[in-house]
């Protein structure tokens, strides 16, 4: 788990071009919206196809991205438990 | 149409060497860092923290930094937000923009259209960007044309002026086109020195080139 969360930085930061954003800066735990990483909702959008195209995963309901998107260790958990 | 009630009080030029406020220079490419590099050399030196602007495709950046440089130590919160206007122009609208997202979905097999690259692939998504930044709320028009044409632009600012639509213009031209790329801001407002003319903008459009 902890190395799928330190790539998830490296990805998260190289995709949504987080410039000033170091991945240790980056707490696994923390919501990703609403504060910290300031992320918008193109954003989410380019999450979702970050996890389509790294790992081949796809959100079947909308009504999940909230909760699988709430920080790094739920997108990595989701992801671990669809792959 | 001329209108010598507006004037020009400032304005700046960012081509692939260097960065001209009111025609002397401001920031020089001394290295000659590539397009990314030296807008990101000129975001540095310009010393402002949006971390937004990491955001923007190239172009909106250029537009970005040219009208941050422009508004720097000017007061644009003495005038209603909905009286400052932009009218900017270019040729190549946002072509490297739309060839990037064209690259996203050239292959069936890789099929992953970004949604980042996506939004930028209008060139009024930089005005979109400028007025954010700037809280600006006026009208606002971008011209895409075979080369640059002053008086399209200052037409256009000009009758927003008269017909009391707006009390600031922000004109000009950026166009940004693989390696070659370059910016033309001007502020037009009652207050400065040169008149707000066709020829006049002309003549100071031709300052970087």
């Amino acid at each position: 788990m902890e190395e799928l969360i330190d790539k998830l930085k490296l990805q998260i930061i190289e995709q949504l071009n987080l410039e000033d954003i170091e991945p240790e800066d980056i707490d696994a735990d923390e919501p990703l919206f609403g504060t910290g990483l300031g992320l918008d909702s193109i954003d989410a959008l380019e999450l979702i196809v970050l996890l389509e195209k790294e790992y081949g995963v796809k959100i079947q309901n909308p009504k999940d991205g909230q909760k699988i998107f709430y920080s790094l260790k739920t997108m990595a958990e989701f992801i671990q438990e669809n792959q | 149409m001329i209108n010598n009630s507006l004037k020009i009080s400032k304005y700046c030029h960012i081509s692939s060497d260097r960065v001209l406020v009111n025609g002397k220079p401001f920031i020089e490419n001394i290295n000659g860092l590539d397009n990314k590099s030296f807008l990101k050399h000129i975001y540095k030196s310009i010393e402002i923290a949006y971390s937004k602007f990491f955001k923007m495709d190239e172009i909106s950046k250029l537009g970005f930094l040219a009208v941050e440089i422009l508004l720097k130590d000017i007061n644009l919160s003495v005038y209603n937000s909905e009286d400052v206007s932009i009218v900017l122009s270019n040729s190549d609208s946002t072509i490297d923009t739309d060839y990037n997202h064209q690259n996203t979905i050239n292959d069936y097999e890789n099929f992953f259209p970004s949604p980042s690259i996506f939004v930028y692939t209008l060139p009024n998504i930089m005005i979109g960007e400028i007025s954010i930044r700037n809280g600006i709320k006026g009208e606002n028009s971008f011209f895409i044309v075979e080369k640059f044409n002053a008086e399209i632009v200052v037409d256009h600012i000009n009758s927003l002026f008269l017909t009391g639509k707006a009390e600031v213009g922000i004109g000009g031209w950026v166009n940004f086109h693989q390696e070659k790329y370059e910016a033309f801001i001007y502020l037009a407002s009652k207050n400065g020195n040169i008149n707000h003319s066709a020829s006049e903008v002309n003549k100071l459009f031709n300052l970087i080139t």
